[in-house]
This record gives structure tokens, sequence and C-alpha cells, in this order.
């Protein structure tokens, strides 16, 4: 029937053609440069917000916009700068700092940031039955450690006292030169104690206090929505201390999981900024929009760890042949496009001008003769093993690449096994693989921030690698060791160990990859991937 | 009286008689949809089980310095970002998914064909009790269960089998238990019976074959919805997991890189729909030849 | 009329109850707890945070505990989301998931039914074999290939579509919604096709032509009703389908709705969450499945009976 026909058609014409929306109005960043609100790319669904608790790099960018410590960082040179604290004095042994806090700093709800705000919050995240995972953090401070681990209850006897309502007194046990800089961690931010407790007892980890609408934060932004899975908004605080200097009126955090949707995003002008950049589109970027490509050397290390109580894995020999047989510049070159560096070492080159050293090279003439060595000769006989990582596509990617170089420069088979996040976690700490791939974000520049992750006794271990002068170094000798030089000396040779023994396959020294549009001023890159958002403007573009 | 001379011409002039078979054949060979399917599937069988005789390249041989081009010469379908050969891959990926589901779908059917006999043929109130099962697990939403399981119990071979075919029999046993209900009722049942055939000889020499008409249209049908489902679980991450790749695994690759290298996308897109063309064919084909009164489902 | 649904409601409950105590062992036999992260937390902590979860009862208790929080409409507090409920989430992600579905299920009812009963007007045409090719190729071609190339197509290359999101910019919610909704439309319209066939020869068809009704007249107050039965039956597998086909689409456009947490809850072992979703979805379900029916029925006596058998 002719009606009807041309009733269907024009009906669905018109509904595709309303839905369709305005072809050429305002992009959302065109809009953001206009409003002064900043579209962030930020990969994940924040787990919370609570400053303690949350390991995550997607929290600690929203975090970040939220919450105050005594000291906050620079952009560009990551120097300590005034925070809570307005000025503090260092006593001549190193190990007593006294801040003074400024008296104008509030919390959202109008409430004065104390002395006492500070102490309190360290004592909670310091509680033993709350579970932060950065604890190990406040170690350097005296008795920290003994409370935190339920073996002294009395919070009186660590080394953090209140001398008045604005001054805080803090003792180390031996100096810690980076202390200044482990305070702008989130661990050790402050929180609002009456509105915390009147959620539940402060050491519940599930108490709904950290939730917008009931959330109380010192820091430059607050809270207005948050919605799970699509946005969660911060507008500028009016009642900061510094809110003259903050010139951006509000933040947009997405959770853009998918890279190859993020970058579309990003394209489409619904994004300032990215989280990651897909490999296929880097050549491209850089030829054609260099001006918004930010790639920088950041201080993480991507390895592999090694179980070394498996076969064949157990081995030396067979580790260090499996370390000199990738070629890692091809991989670096071909498969991330340049994106991260090849690395032989595990304390990332130029932390804080530390020079690691050079144990091995790419010379597969030499891991030919040591497996041969190992009773492998050309591969013959060898069990195999699996390598697990985690899923992801650049993990993939790399990890086929080289289980063929693998197998073409040793002639071995190795298996691949990826697993997702929580249950890849579970298998490190169970010792459940033979070989995985890790990766470690030092938590401030310094090279102990890596180096301590394999004592004998290192919750992040897991490889079964125990060396008591590794641990005599850097647990006793290099922390009591004031002059940089020679610290770094002894760093040295702890790493030397570590790298003889091969209880980790060093592969790339990490660096982030963002997209940033030209209209964002004031976010630099920096080693430690920081934002301080104080710093941040927008330019309506011309 | 003699026989008329006209009844013998009459005879010779009647057309030879036909079976059931024969003419559900017949009308299948007419239906030219049907028989593309059929012509396609059976050449994509034969290429995909001399594959490794008969691949360019190997299978995981990578060439990191070429990277991704499009169809070449040398490549006919092009290469990934590894440099690997797309037409190597696309044909080992459609023996994995060509695997899958035959297995899984066999799995099903034998699940499916042993339940619904004995459920239609004993009837009553173990009839009733094995139905009401069916009707419970075939409402429970069996998606989620089959990501939950895939979660649970990580990713391998047999338990992908498994999950699948385990919420395929369902519908097999349906049907089957339908025809063998309406098939035991008839008088050569009884008949055998009473002659003292078995009641387990009787189920397979005589009420599975007569009911197998609508098994093997509903076979060829679930085939491609399993290899559906596998394809989906394997986009999930969930299903095959690399260095094997399927079908379903190439193409959620080949979205990663849809706008840079579009043929990563379009060939094991094309393998897939394709086949699942000639599948859905000729399973209607089927369906229309042995039963050309049945509605369209 | 009224045995009848009351005897389908009572079937439904085995259906939910099993539901529930499956995913509940199974969930908890899953490796990787909820607690496991980069940095080790020590023996404690985990034993006191199973104990605030309730982790350290036995499994039975655990159980019980589960079925009395949840009679009450208490799901529980999410294991990834410290400070938020399952409940809190569940619906946050169902209005969404909701107007995903509808949408796709008006696309694929409008689309499907049209192109079917326009295919059954003149069979063995042209007018039948070109929507009946595409609806072969909706069926043949899974969500998460066609969502990808309409965003190729459209969103790329085009530049007229907006490629991810739910709301954010107008007209996203087009692309999710016809690629969640196509392959429905090809079920729907083979299924109305064929129902549409089977009623048009039927001698009460040919006496009202013959009565000389108009032929719309004809087709839509007569034939329409019965040819769209079985389409009618449909609509509850057809809303399961939907749902898990939510999955790939939230995925593939980024969509916050409900599929998306499921999965997230999942690679997460965030055990409540999996439990409460699964559970609700399959209420859904089963709820849905239960009114399809009933429609069903209503518009047909003969099918009440079939279910007494």
């Amino acid at each position: 029937m002719p009606q009807i026909r041309a009733v269907s058609f024009v009906l669905l014409f018109s509904l595709f053609l309303s839905a369709c929306g305005g072809g050429n109005s305002e992009t959302r960043v065109e809009a953001g440069n206009r409003e002064g609100v900043l579209h962030f790319g930020n990969h994940s669904e924040p787990q919370g917000l609570d400053p303690h608790i949350v390991t995550g790099v997607p929290e600690n960018h929203i975090i970040l916009s939220l919450f105050e410590g005594l000291v906050s960082k620079n952009p560009y040179t990551l120097e300590v700068e005034p925070g809570v604290a307005e000025s503090w004095e260092i006593s001549e042994d190193g190990r007593v700092y006294t801040f003074h806090l400024r008296n104008n700093a509030k919390w959202s709800n109008g409430d004065p940031v104390t002395a006492e705000d500070f102490r309190w919050s360290w004592q909670r995240a310091l509680s033993p039955i709350l579970g932060s995972e950065y604890s190990y953090m406040y170690y350097g401070i005296v008795n920290a450690e003994a409370y935190n681990k339920g073996d002294m209850p009395d919070f009186s006897q660590v080394g953090v006292k209140v001398l008045d309502t604005l001054t805080l007194e803090v003792t180390l046990i031996s100096p810690v030169p980076y202390f200044l800089q482990l305070t702008d961690h989130h661990s050790m931010y402050p929180i609002h104690r009456s509105s915390v407790e009147s959620f539940g007892a402060a050491d519940d980890r599930i108490a709904p206090w950290a939730r917008e609408g009931s959330i109380v934060t010192n820091g430059a932004f607050v809270v207005t929505e948050w919605q799970v899975n699509s946005h969660v908004r911060v507008e500028k605080n009016p009642l900061y201390w510094d809110a003259d200097k903050v010139k951006l009126n509000a933040i947009v955090f997405y959770p853009t999981e998918n890279l190859v949707t993020e970058e579309r995003m990003f394209r489409d002008g619904q994004l300032h900024r990215t989280e990651e950049i897909p490999l296929e589109k880097i050549a491209t970027y850089r030829q054609e929009q260099p001006e918004v490509v930010a790639i920088a050397p950041w201080i993480g290390s991507y390895f592999y760890m090694i179980n070394t109580t498996r076969h064949p894995l157990d081995d030396v020999r067979v580790r260090k042949a499996l370390a000199m047989s990738i070629d890692r510049e091809l991989v670096s070159e071909t498969v991330i496009q340049g994106v991260h560096l090849p690395s032989t070492s595990l304390v990332p080159p130029g932390t804080l001008g530390y020079e690691p050293p050079k144990v091995f090279s790419y010379d597969p003439e030499q891991a030919r003769a040591l497996l041969a060595e190992a009773g492998y000769p050309n591969g013959e006989g060898f069990p195999g093993f699996e390598l697990l990582y985690n899923t992801h596509e650049d993990h993939r990617k790399i990890a086929v690449a080289l289980q063929q170089m693998w197998l073409e420069n040793l002639n071995i088979n190795v298996n691949l096994v990826n697993q997702e996040w929580k249950v890849y976690l579970d298998s490190h700490n169970n010792m459940n693989y033979d070989m995985s791939r890790r990766g470690w974000i030092g938590d401030f520049v310094d090279p102990y921030t890596f180096l301590n992750m394999y004592i004998s006794e290192g919750g992040n271990n897991n490889t079964g690698f125990a060396n008591a002068r590794y641990d005599e170094i850097v647990l006793k000798e290099a922390p009591a060791e004031l002059d940089r030089d020679k610290r770094y000396k002894l760093y040295r040779e702890a790493e030397t160990i570590l790298l003889e023994n091969m209880p980790i396959l060093p592969v790339f020294t990490y660096q982030f990859k963002h997209l940033i549009q030209t209209s964002v001023k004031g976010m630099p890159t920096n080693i430690m991937d920081h934002y301080n958002y104080k710093y941040v403007s927008l330019e309506p573009q011309g | 009286m003699t026989e008329s001379p006209d009844i013998e011409n009459l005879a010779q002039a009647m057309p030879h008689g036909t079976s059931l078979w024969e003419d559900a054949v017949h009308r299948l060979r007419k239906n030219k949809l049907a028989m593309f399917g059929l012509c396609y599937l059976l050449i994509l069988v034969l290429v995909c089980l001399i594959t490794p005789w008969i691949a360019p390249y190997g299978y995981e041989e990578q060439n990191l310095r070429l990277g991704a081009v499009g169809p070449t010469a040398e490549h006919w379908l092009g290469t990934d970002t590894f440099g690997r050969d797309l037409l190597t891959r696309i044909l080992y990926g459609g023996r994995i998914s060509l695997l899958v589901g035959f297995i899984a779908t066999f799995v099903a059917l034998a699940i499916g064909v042993g339940y619904g006999a004995i459920a239609g043929y004993v009837g009553g109130r173990v009839d009733a009790i094995m139905m009401r099962l069916v009707d419970i697990i075939y409402a429970l939403p069996y998606m989620i269960f089959i990501i939950l399981l895939m979660v649970v119990f990580g990713r391998n071979l047999l338990l992908l089998f498994l999950a699948i075919g385990a919420v395929e029999w369902l519908v097999m046993a349906r049907i089957v238990r339908g025809q063998i209900q309406s098939l035991r009722q008839q008088e050569y049942v009884e008949a055998a019976l009473s002659l003292g055939l078995s009641p387990a000889a009787l189920i397979i020499r005589h009420l599975i074959p007569n009911a197998l008409g609508p098994v093997i249209v509903y076979t060829t049908l679930t085939i491609p919805n399993v290899m559906l489902l596998e394809a989906f679980l394997s986009f999930l991450g969930l299903g095959i997991q690399p260095p094997q790749s399927s079908w379903g695994v190439l193409i959620s690759y080949g979205v990663e890189t849809m706008e840079e290298f579009p043929w990563l996308l379009i060939f094991p897109g094309l393998a897939l729909t394709v086949t699942l063309f000639a599948l859905n064919f000729l399973g209607d084909g089927l369906r229309d030849a042995l039963d050309p009164k049945a509605s369209k489902d | 009329m009224w045995r009848f649904i009351t005897f389908r409601i009572l079937q439904s409950i085995p259906v939910i109850l099993t539901v529930i105590t499956v995913t509940f062992f199974l969930v908890r036999a899953a490796p990787g707890g909820p607690f496991d992260s980069e940095k080790a937390v020590n023996a404690q902590v985990k034993a006191a945070l199973e104990a605030r979860y309730q982790l350290d009862l036995p499994m039975h208790e655990q159980y019980l505990s589960y079925l009395s929080d949840l009679f009450a409409g208490d799901m529980g507090p999410s294991f990834y989301y410290p400070g938020r409920s399952v409940n809190d989430l569940i619906f946050q992600g169902l209005p969404i998931t909701a107007e995903l579905g509808l949408y796709a299920l008006i696309f694929a009812l409008l689309v499907g039914t049209l192109a079917g009963v326009f295919a059954a007007l003149k069979p063995n045409t042209i007018q039948d074999y070109i929507p009946m090719s595409l609806a072969m190729i909706g069926i043949c071609m899974p969500s998460f290939l066609l969502g990808p190339l309409l965003v190729l197509i459209f969103g790329i290359w085009l530049d007229i579509m907006p490629i991810s999101g739910w709301g954010d910019t107008p007209g996203d919610k087009v692309l999710p919604s016809i690629t969640l909704g196509a392959m429905y439309a090809a079920y729907i319209a083979r299924l109305s096709r064929s129902g549409m066939l089977e009623i048009m020869n039927q001698d009460y068809i040919r006496t009202a032509r013959a009565k000389g009704l108009p032929e719309h007249t004809v087709v839509i107050r007569h034939a329409l009703r019965g040819g769209l039965l079985p389409v009618i039956s449909y609509l509850g597998p057809a809303f399961a389908a939907l749902l898990s086909g939510s999955f790939v689409v939230e995925t593939v456009f980024q969509i916050p709705g409900l599929g998306r947490f499921y999965i997230q809850a999942a690679f997460n072992r965030d055990y409540t969450m999996i439990l409460g979703t699964t559970v609700f979805l399959s209420t859904l379900i089963v709820v849905f499945n239960l009114l399809s029916d009933v429609l069903a029925a209503w518009l047909n006596p003969r099918l009440r009976y079939q279910f007494r058998q």
C-alpha cells in the first residue's frame, strides 16, 4: 500500500533527522575554554575518594583537586611549595620538622584546618585495621610502623605532636631527604574528623562519608556531581585560602576506559586531555599535530617479575638468557612506537640524578651459550613456562613480540596468559605464576621507592628473591648516608646485586602519553606526571 | 476379468514414487540460496582442514619492520601491526571458530537429543519433571551465567565448549521430546513393542531417525548461534585467548585499529558474516525442504 | 485466565531462587578476592575487612543472611566501591539501560514489523527479497561488528553522529539504539512476515476481500492481529536478549548502564554487585517473560490451553 510506505518512510526519516543533533554547535572543549571548565579523560571510574584508602592513578587525579597536604608541588620543577603549612623549619640533624600552618586554611564547610586535623588524620591513616596500603610512607616517623602494625597502641608515642593550634612537630627516626615530598602524597592528606565520624567509626573502610554531598575537603575544588561510570565534577571552592590564584572554575573527570574511544573524544573536541594515546595513532599525531602530543619520561619501570622458585626459572642462567635475548630497541621502535624507552635496570635512569649500573645488554649469542650451559642447548628439553600479563592491549602486544623473540633467538616456547587486574594481583600475592609483567610507578623521586620493593620481607616482592647484603644496603646503610653521591653509590651496589640475580627482567622505562589541547595552559609534563590544578588555565582558541 | 491394458500403461506413465528424504533433497536442490550456502560451507571446511599445508605464512610469523600494510601481492589480505599475514590468520581463525561451532553444537545435540528422547518416550511424571527442569534453566539469563563462568573459572577452550553447549541443548531437548511424543503414539510403535523390541532399541533404531528432520534443521541453525556466542565472548575478552585467534578475536583486534587499518576489521568481519549467512540459508532451506508448511521462526 | 496467571507466577519462583543460589555459590568459588591489590595488605587488615563484609562466616550462614537481607530489599554494600551500596549502583545504571533497551525495542518493532508486513504483501518478489536479505544481514552481523562499523561510517568518515556517551551530546542515543535493535528488527521482520503469510492465506481474509473491503483495511484490521501474534510471543525472549546485548553496546559506546556495571563487577570480583545485578536482571527477565506470555494468551485463547498440558 503506497500510503503506508509513504507514511512510514517519512516517519523514520524525520526521526533520524531529529536525532542527528545540531551539526555545528560549539564543542564541549570550546564551551569549556569559554567557561573555564577543564574536561579531563581519567581512564577509569574512581573506586572512592578517601585519600587514605585509594591507590590508583585516576583516584589520585581527582583527590589532588579536592585535598591539600602540608605542602604542594610546583608542576614545572616538582619543587616543594607551601600548602596548608605556610612555612617550616628542619632541625640541624634533619630529624625534626616543625610546620607552621596558615591561619586562613579552611575546610569546605567553613571550619578552620588545624594541626590537630593532621595529627588525627595521620593517626587514622596508620590505624592497624584500616588497611591503608600506603602506610609505609609514614614509617620514617618515630614509632609509626609499630603503631601501624598494632605493636604499640599508644599513638602519643608516635613522632607527631601538636605544639599549638597551628603548629605541628614531626620527628623522624633518621633523616629522610625526600620527607617533604612525601607529605604531598594523598596518604598523608588531612580529613575532616567530625564529618567522617558522623558516618561511623573512622577506621571503618566502608563508611560512606567520602561521597558527593557529604565529603568535606580542604582543597581548591569541591565535589558537586558524581555519577558512577559517567563523570565526577568538581567546582572551585571559594573558601580555599588561595582561591584568588585558581583560574579554573570547574573540572570534569571522565572514566574513559577505552583508549580508542578516548582518542576520538579528544578529536571530536570533547576532552581537553586524554590519559593515553592508542599506539597506532601516535605516528599520525606526531606528524600532523605534534603540539598536542605530550610524551615524556615517567618515573616508572616496566619489567617482568620472575618466580624464582619455579622450574626452569629457578636457574639464574636461564633468567639471564631470557633477559639477553630480547631486542628492546626493536620492540620499542616498532611495537610501541617509541613510547617507552628500552631499559636494562630497575630504577629509571635520571631519577634525581641517579645513573643505574649496566649489568647486561642484548646479546643473543651469549644468551644461547648460557641456556646451553643451563642444560638446554638450542632450547632442547626446555619445559617452557607461562608469561602472565594483565589484560590491556599494550601489554599483550609487547608480550606477543617477546614471545616470538624468545622462539627465534632461543628456540623455546612460552605460553601467554592474561588475567584481569584482580586475579592478576591475586596470582602475585600467592606466587601462583611463572613470569609476570609488572609495572611500578615511583611514589616519590628517589631510587629508594624502587629498590625497596625487593627486600626479603617486602610485601611487593613476590619473587622469592632474598639477599642479606641487599637488605642491609637498602634498609640500613643507604638511609643513614646523608651525602647523596655516597648514597647513590650504595644504591648502585644494591641494584647490581639485584640484576646479577635477575629476579626481575627489565624491559622499559615508562613514558606517559597524553593528548592535551593547546588551549590548556599550566599543565606541563613532569617526571611524576603530577598535576597542580592551581596553575591551570584555559585560553579560548582564536 | 482380465486387466485392462490401460492399467499397465498407467503404471508406466505415473512418476516414479519418492520417499520423504528424496522429496526433501529435491526441494533443497531447487533452493538456490541454500545450495550456495552448502557449497560455500563445504569449501570452507575443506580449506580450513588443509590450512596447515596451504597457508602461505606461519601463523605466528611476525615481521615487525613491515608493520601493518594493506593487501599486496605478498599478503593478499594485508598484515596486522606485527606484520602477520591476515589471510593466514583468518584461515587459522576459521579453524577455531568452526571447531567451536561444531563441537559445542555437537555437545548440545548429544545432551539435548538424549534428554528429549527419554522425556518424550517415558512421558508421565518423569517427563513433567524433566521438562520443568528445562523450563527453569531456560529462564535463567544464560549470557550472565556464561560470563560469570568464564570469569570465575578462567578461560579455557574446554570450558567454553561446555558452557555454550550447556546452554544450547535446551531447545533441542524440547524439539526432540515433542517429536518423540507424537511418534510414539503411532501404531507401528505398539506393533514393534508387542513383537518384543526393547525400548532402547526402539528409541535408537526407530524413533530418533524419524525425529531427525527438525533436529537437523535446528542443528544447522544452532551452529551460527554458537559461533556468534563465541565471537561475542572473545570480544569481551572471555573466549579464545591469544595466541590462538578465532574470528571473534580477530574482529575485536580489528575494531581497535579500524580507522588506520580498516582491512583488519573488514576481512575477518566478512568471513564471519558470510559464513553465518551460508549456515542460516542452509538451515532455512533444510527447514523448507523437510517441511514446507512449517512457519519460519 | 487468573488461574493461568497464578500458575505462571508460581512457576517463576523456583526459577528466581535457583538463580540466587547458583550465582551466590558460583561467585564465592571465584579466585581473586575483592581485597587483593597491588600493595600487599597485611593479615590483620584483611581479617578486619572480611569481618566487616561477613566473609568470615561459614558459607551457609552467609547465604541465609544474604537471603534475608534480599527479601528486605537490601542487596548489601558493594565490595569494590567502598561507601556505595549495590542498590545505589543498580538504580543509577538501570534507567540508562532501560532507556537504551526501550529505544532499541521500539526501533526493532517499528522497522521489523513494517519490513515484515511489507515483504509479506508481495511474497517472492523484489519487495520480499530486499527486506529479507537485509534481515538476514541483521541476524548474521553481530552487534560488536555493526556498532563499530556504524561509528566508522557515520561518526568518523561522515562525521554526523557522536561516537560515544549517552545524553552528553545531542543525537548520541541514535547509533547505540540502532546497533542494539538491529538484530531483533531482523528477527521480528522474519517473524511478522511468516505470521502474516500464514494469516493472509486463511479463509476469513479471502472473505473480507470478497466483501469488497479496501486492501489496507483488510491488512490492518484483520490480518495484523493474528499475523503479529508470533511477534508478541517473541517479545519475552527478545527482552532477555536485549539485556545481554546491551553489555556489548554499552561497552562499545561507553554508556554508563547496568550492562557495563555488570561486566566491571565481574572483572572486579565485586561479589555483592554481581549477585545483585544477576538477581535483579533475572527477575526482570522472568517477569517480562510472564507478561509476554500473558499478553500472547490474552490475544490467542488457544495458547492458554496449550500451557495446561
